[in-house]
């Protein structure tokens, strides 16, 4: 015990004197969050919008022809009725249909308020958000103008529905899947490369020969990565908090909790791909390309799953950081307790055990 | 009648039909220094292997300062010290840090750490870089200090495998000294080297070809006996007939 808390201590000083280390320890989930949360949340312009007007009234007109006159918006006036739109959303030729309902004029000037529909290709959530939000204010700026015109207050009051991903709710989707991809970088990554560097400074042949038991090494390299993962992890959702206004309406114990299990499965993965990788770079590399994109395209936060074909999303299902994301979705943007993640929970933990013990196999046969 | 601290009897490790060690039996005396000699390929790393309790014999018995090789493994480590050619020191910790993990590893109390690591610095000339990271030593220094650190915990046997490559001759017969010195005070040393004249400053040598010892003696009478003028001569004419290509 006491000799595997001397290595811990000697894992912590490796990580503190290498920059490139800190540096993807706790530049990167900066980057990615700041990156995630701020620039990557396009403008659109010359989105091409159809505008059914069934009222033709003075009102539409005006609306129309504010529309018109954004630099956001190339606009084609058409009556479009459900299944057209459902087919011109798939061809990709439109990017937004909004609706004036016949008697959009008429409601306005006897109840003050009146209905329009706006209907977005959610499978692109960014860019759907940002040309609601443009309507919403060209809406907004017109009903100003009713109002300075000194008639009685009124208001449009958009109806808006989400195509392919009803439940969205914007750019903050993304922050799980960050997430589950700086542990998977942080852990799997730098896991893998210092178990590999050790082999081939060959400090490990050291240690093989040192009556410190060689399982012990595996996991005195994985419990400095699993500690300061969770300060990661904190670290996250201070920032997520702060900066982006995210609400975690969960439990935070069952968030920690969950969090572990993943990051004990992406160290499992990182000691496995040390077992395979000769050399540091070949480390890297491996789990680059073998876990960081996965993560990246098949966990489902920047490209929804859905939409894909079937075949990858049957490969998904391996994805690790998938079953992750789905957990972190549910409790930290939902709300949702232990009930409505068990599954998840045991799938991941089924992953979890049986790389683990892959990882010890393998790396007992290659002692012998 | 001396100590005997490895005792090797018609030890044998087989890779399928390949005899990487074949029947080898010798003795190693406490507080001897041990050269064990041979081409690449010879058997000498996988025989070293299994006397530092890393892989099993397929027949043959062994004991390393007492302990049976097929069973407590874990004895033996805990009784030998061990040092390859491969500088294994960590660059990133300061000398005095490799000094507290690697006694710590083999479980000596913080006190004796303490102690020993005072006496180790100031034998060594090292007050001064005490606190700065190993990476910035010159070679030679890193290498005599990977020497101290493996019997730090003060083992039996030390096992040295090609302890001097790369090193300057200066400092390898600064190296040589260190050994000796060690050797004094009753550890035994088992040393691998491809370097002819140290094998002179070795009390006996083996030398192996193909997975067999072909000679085992002090160098002085190996000389005698194969009427050679240095030990390069003996190496040569044994290690010739050797039907393996190395590696």
């Amino acid at each position: 015990m006491k000799q595997l808390l001397v290595f811990i201590r000697k894992e912590f000083y490796h990580v503190f004197r290498d920059r490139r280390t800190l540096l993807i320890m706790f530049g990167l989930p900066v980057a990615q969050i700041l990156l995630f949360g701020y620039a990557l949340t396009s403008e659109v312009k010359n989105a091409d919008i159809v505008i059914s007007d069934q009222a033709k009234d003075a009102n539409t007109a005006k609306i129309i022809s504010k529309i018109k006159s954004s630099s956001y918006f190339i606009v084609h006036e058409e009556q479009l009725a459900g299944p057209a739109i459902d087919a011109a959303f798939k061809k990709g030729t439109i990017k937004c249909v909004l609706i004036f309902p016949p008697r959009f004029g008429d409601d306005l000037r006897h109840d003050g308020k009146a209905s329009v529909q706006i209907i977005a290709d959610g499978s692109d959530p960014n860019t759907a958000k940002t040309l609601v939000n443009y309507l919403s204010m060209i809406m907004l700026n017109y009903q100003q103008d009713l109002a300075g015109g000194g008639g009685a207050p009124i208001g449009i009051i958009p109806e808006l529905r989400m195509l392919y991903n009803p439940e969205d709710n914007g750019s903050l989707n993304f922050i799980p899947g960050v997430i589950a991809l700086i542990f998977m970088i942080v852990c799997a990554t730098l896991t893998s490369v210092s178990v590999v560097r050790e082999k081939e400074l060959g400090t490990m042949e050291i240690l093989l020969v040192s009556p410190f038991h060689p399982m012990m090494v595996l996991i005195a390299k994985a419990i400095p990565y699993l500690v300061l993962s969770l300060v990661n992890f904190t670290f996250i959702l201070i920032l997520s908090v702060g900066f982006l206004d995210i609400e975690v309406k969960g439990s935070l114990l069952l968030l920690f909790a969950e969090s572990t299990l993943f990051i004990i499965t992406c160290l499992s993965v990182g000691l496995l791909i040390s077992n395979i990788a000769s050399s540091q770079q070949a480390a890297m590399l491996i789990s680059m390309m073998g876990m960081m994109l996965p993560t990246l395209l098949l966990t489902g936060f920047m490209y929804p799953l859905e939409n894909m074909p079937l075949v990858l999303q049957v490969i998904s299902n391996v994805v690790p950081s998938r079953w992750y994301y789905l957990i972190v979705k549910a409790v930290m943007l939902k709300g949702l307790g232990f009930s409505a993640v068990w599954r998840e929970t045991l799938v991941l933990a089924g992953m979890t055990v049986g790389l683990l013990s892959l990882a010890l196999l393998k790396f007992k046969t290659r002692l012998e | 009648m001396a100590e005997q601290v490895i005792v090797c009897n018609e030890l044998t490790k087989r890779f399928g039909d390949f005899y990487a060690v074949n029947k080898i039996t010798f003795e190693v005396t406490k507080g001897e220094i041990f050269g064990f000699l041979g081409a690449n390929g010879a058997g000498k790393t996988t025989a070293m292997r299994i006397l530092c309790g890393l892989s099993y014999p397929t027949s043959g018995t062994a004991t390393v300062a007492g302990f049976d090789v097929y069973r407590q493994q874990d004895q033996i480590k805990r009784n030998i010290g061990y040092m390859s050619q491969k500088f294994s020191l960590y660059e990133n910790l300061t000398i005095v840090e490799n000094i507290e993990f690697y006694g710590g590893v083999y479980g000596l109390s913080r006190a004796v750490i303490k102690e020993r690591s005072g006496e180790l610095i100031q034998t060594l000339g090292l007050e001064k870089e005490a606190k700065k990271l190993v990476g910035s030593l010159p070679l030679g220094w890193k290498q005599k200090l990977a020497f101290s650190v493996a019997i730090f915990h003060r083992p039996q046997i030390v096992f040295l495998d090609e302890p001097t490559g790369g090193v300057d001759p200066v400092t390898r017969r600064q190296f040589w000294d260190m050994i000796y010195e060690a050797a004094a005070s009753g550890i035994t040393v088992f040393v691998t080297t491809h370097y002819m004249d140290e094998a002179e400053y070795c009390n006996r040598v083996t030398i192996m070809v193909d997975g067999k010892i072909e000679a085992l003696d002090a160098p002085q009478a190996l000389k005698q006996r194969f009427q050679a003028a240095n030990m390069e001569e003996v190496f040569y004419q044994l290690a010739r007939s050797a039907k393996r290509s190395s590696d």
